[in-house]
């Protein structure tokens, strides 16, 4: 079971470290989260260009000079649980709509039709509008059109994940939201996401059902974004010790302060953002990093070759959202609304090569 | 303390029990290094010398024997002597080594890993004897095993450690104790081994073929206590991916201009 | 062989003390509190390991 240890310490020593404590970080090896904090700290802003370098090389050596393309496909933003970030929250009054096998067949072919062949099915928490027995039929009938489908959707039991993977799901994302349990029980009101232990140990019993990746991340602007750094570090360290078959990911979504909406606890600027990505990057070498359209276009093509590795492109997130182009019932508004065309372009112009097939269903029959 | 299998060992340094010059010189050697737990092998008796028996010379209360399988050259054989093993000694502990190739004497990775999930089943206590193979490590350690035990250098080479990249990974990776056993020729390389991290060292031939093998003894025990002593006071890791800039000269820096806050 | 020879009486014999020896007959391991029971016939196979000195 992963218990977050008591992180104050360690924090301490980090707020007080100097250029010299960052240089000598940044030259540890992996895997080392006393050189994670040094590399969180506020000295290593001073050295943001170096650590850059240093992320960059790691990425280029593990994974070349490439750059996964997805897409996410809303299926359903019913929600049971009332987050006071999200634009799904039970109590917020937005059209609310589930597509149904043949609707998501539908969307997903025009994400085809466009290129990609790596999509991300995202639902709200409402088991009882897409459900487990729902998730495997659209699974079923998508896993022959597309190189691979994942799921971020409600925290499932093991063998509800194992059902999925025979399905035809590869992977599963989940995030913590914060690890820091205080802030956690600030923001969620009421649900079954309420419960901060069930949804900590939920990317385990993902892995453990054989799902062959499983992403992790924070939703930055909650609880201080150097702890949450720290606190996502040892998650990934404790999930590749006791599951040493599975590949990891972490994303980073941001909130973004706007009107009228939940107005983040701590502001978590670009420079903070690239900053934990390259700590990460020097952490672990071998870990996914996923940046979405949340962010700006002029931001991830900078972002390029120094720490992330997958993209999302040309996202809607509302249900039904590709084949009518209003965007009503959003999860959040976009940073960057390019193409997948013009996002791969940015890419390759860059100097990178977009992959949109890095799979295949074959693999998993 | 080093804890295997719910058992706890004051000393890291676990002794073979072979080549030495006289059972007398074995238990002298033994004491010197005061080591909890050491290995022994199982022989047909030599009905010249009936009465040759190295089990009089240790006191099995203060000394843990942990009987290998030296000699099977493949799974049925190490299990047929696990089996005689525990009638032998009335103990669970085994080490187990599969070393079908007499020249080389290393370790069959096939057949250790068919014999540990088989034996732990039966209710053994399986530290098998492996070559320096991280999947492997971590495969033993999915069925069961309870300790991992990768060779330093093959046995006789006494070139130390010989995969100091692999090691590390199995280090990093493990989730039971690591014990280096084979090929530590010195001190030395008890200490490197104690300073990458291991749990703890197994040792024969060195201490058993030294000039003076109880002096020699003395000299291991306290360089498994050095290098444990170090890594506990937190040796700077050397890194695994190090790449050819050193932190302080040539690092990239690139352009960050496009970050807006 | 004399008939009716035990393990025990043939580790006497040979002057091993029963409790340092695991005895196989016919390559079926014999718990030691069997040594007094077991009684050998003609044509048995029997080996006789004990712990030795080893790495």
């Amino acid at each position: 079971m992963f218990t977050l240890p008591d992180l104050s310490l360690l924090r301490q020593r980090a707020l007080n470290a100097n250029q010299n404590d960052v240089l000598t970080a940044m030259g540890r090896g992996a895997g080392d989260i006393e050189a994670l904090a040094t590399l969180l700290s506020p000295a290593a802003e001073l050295l943001l260009p170096q650590l850059a370098g240093r992320a960059g090389e790691i990425t280029a050596q593990r994974f070349g000079k490439t750059t996964q393309i997805y897409a996410p496909l809303y299926l359903s933003n019913f929600c049971n649980n009332r987050c006071a970030y999200c634009g799904f929250a039970a109590n917020n009054k937005i059209h609310r709509r589930k597509l149904t096998v043949e609707e998501a067949v539908s969307e997903a072919l025009l994400l085809q039709q466009r290129g990609f062949q790596h999509i991300l099915l995202v639902t709200g928490e409402a088991p009882a509008k897409a459900g487990v027995d729902y998730l495997e039929e659209v699974a079923l009938a998508l896993r022959d059109h597309f190189a691979a489908v994942s799921i971020e959707v409600q925290p499932l039991e093991q063998h509800e994940y194992n059902r999925l993977f025979k399905a035809g799901i590869t992977a599963v994302a989940v995030y913590q939201e914060t690890y820091d349990k205080e802030v956690y029980d600030k923001v969620h009101l009421a649900g079954k996401k309420c419960d901060y232990q069930y949804r900590i140990e939920t990317p385990a019993r993902a892995a453990a059902a054989g799902m062959r990746e499983v992403g992790i991340g924070t939703l930055l602007g909650l609880a201080d974004w150097r702890s949450e750094g720290l606190a996502l570090g040892l998650h990934l360290a404790w999930l590749r010790k006791n599951f040493w078959r599975t590949s990891f990911t972490v994303s980073f979504p941001r909130l973004r302060p706007a009107a009228g909406a939940f107005e983040p606890f701590s502001t978590v600027v670009e420079k903070n953002l690239s900053q934990l990505i390259f700590a990460l990057r020097i952490f672990d070498p071998d870990v996914g990093l996923v940046l979405s359209t949340r962010e700006e276009a002029r931001f991830r093509d900078g972002m390029l070759g120094l720490g992330p590795t997958r993209y999302s492109a040309g996202s809607v997130t509302s249900p039904g959202g590709y084949s009518h182009e209003d965007h009503e019932g959003e999860q959040f508004s976009i940073g960057d609304q390019r193409s997948i065309t013009e996002v791969c372009a940015a890419i390759a112009s860059r100097g990178f090569d977009p992959v949109c097939k890095d799979w295949d269903v074959e693999f998993q029959h | 303390m080093l804890t295997i299998a719910s058992t706890t060992f004051k000393s890291r340094l676990f002794v073979g029990t072979g080549k030495f010059s006289s059972a007398a010189e074995m238990k002298q050697a033994i004491e010197a290094s005061e080591s909890q737990m050491v290995t022994v092998a199982l022989r047909r008796v030599d009905l010249e010398n009936p009465e040759d028996d190295i089990m009089t010379a240790l006191d099995r209360d203060k000394i843990c024997f942990l009987p290998n399988t030296s000699g099977a050259r493949d799974a049925e054989e190490a299990i047929r002597l696990a089996h005689l093993a525990r009638a032998a000694g009335n103990t669970p502990w085994l080490k187990l080594e599969v070393t079908p190739d007499p020249r080389t004497l290393l370790p069959d990775p096939v057949d250790t890993l068919k014999a540990t999930e088989q034996l732990v089943k039966e209710g053994f206590i399986v530290l098998p004897y492996m070559n320096v193979d991280p999947v492997l490590a971590l495969r033993l350690q999915d069925v069961g095993a309870a300790a991992v035990m990768p060779l330093g250098s093959p046995i006789g080479t006494n070139m130390g450690i010989s995969n100091k990249l692999q090691l590390e990974i199995i280090i990093e990776q493990a989730r039971v104790p690591v014990v280096v056993d084979a090929g530590l020729g010195a001190p030395s390389h008890a200490t490197e081994a104690m300073e990458m991290g291991a749990d703890a060292v197994l040792v024969n031939t060195a201490i058993a073929v030294a000039g003076d093998p109880i002096r020699m003894a003395k000299a291991f025990r306290d360089a498994v206590h050095a290098g444990r002593e170090a890594f506990e006071a937190g040796l700077g890791r050397q890194s695994t991916s190090a790449s050819a800039s050193s932190p302080e000269t040539n690092i990239s820096t690139p352009n960050l201009d496009f970050i807006s806050n | 062989m004399e008939n009716g020879l035990t393990l025990v009486d043939l580790l006497t014999e040979l002057n091993l003390e029963p409790g340092t020896v695991v005895a196989e007959i016919n390559t079926k391991i014999i718990e030691q509190d069997q040594y007094e029971q077991e009684v050998l016939r003609d044509g048995d196979s029997v080996e006789l390991i004990r712990f030795v000195g080893g790495g």
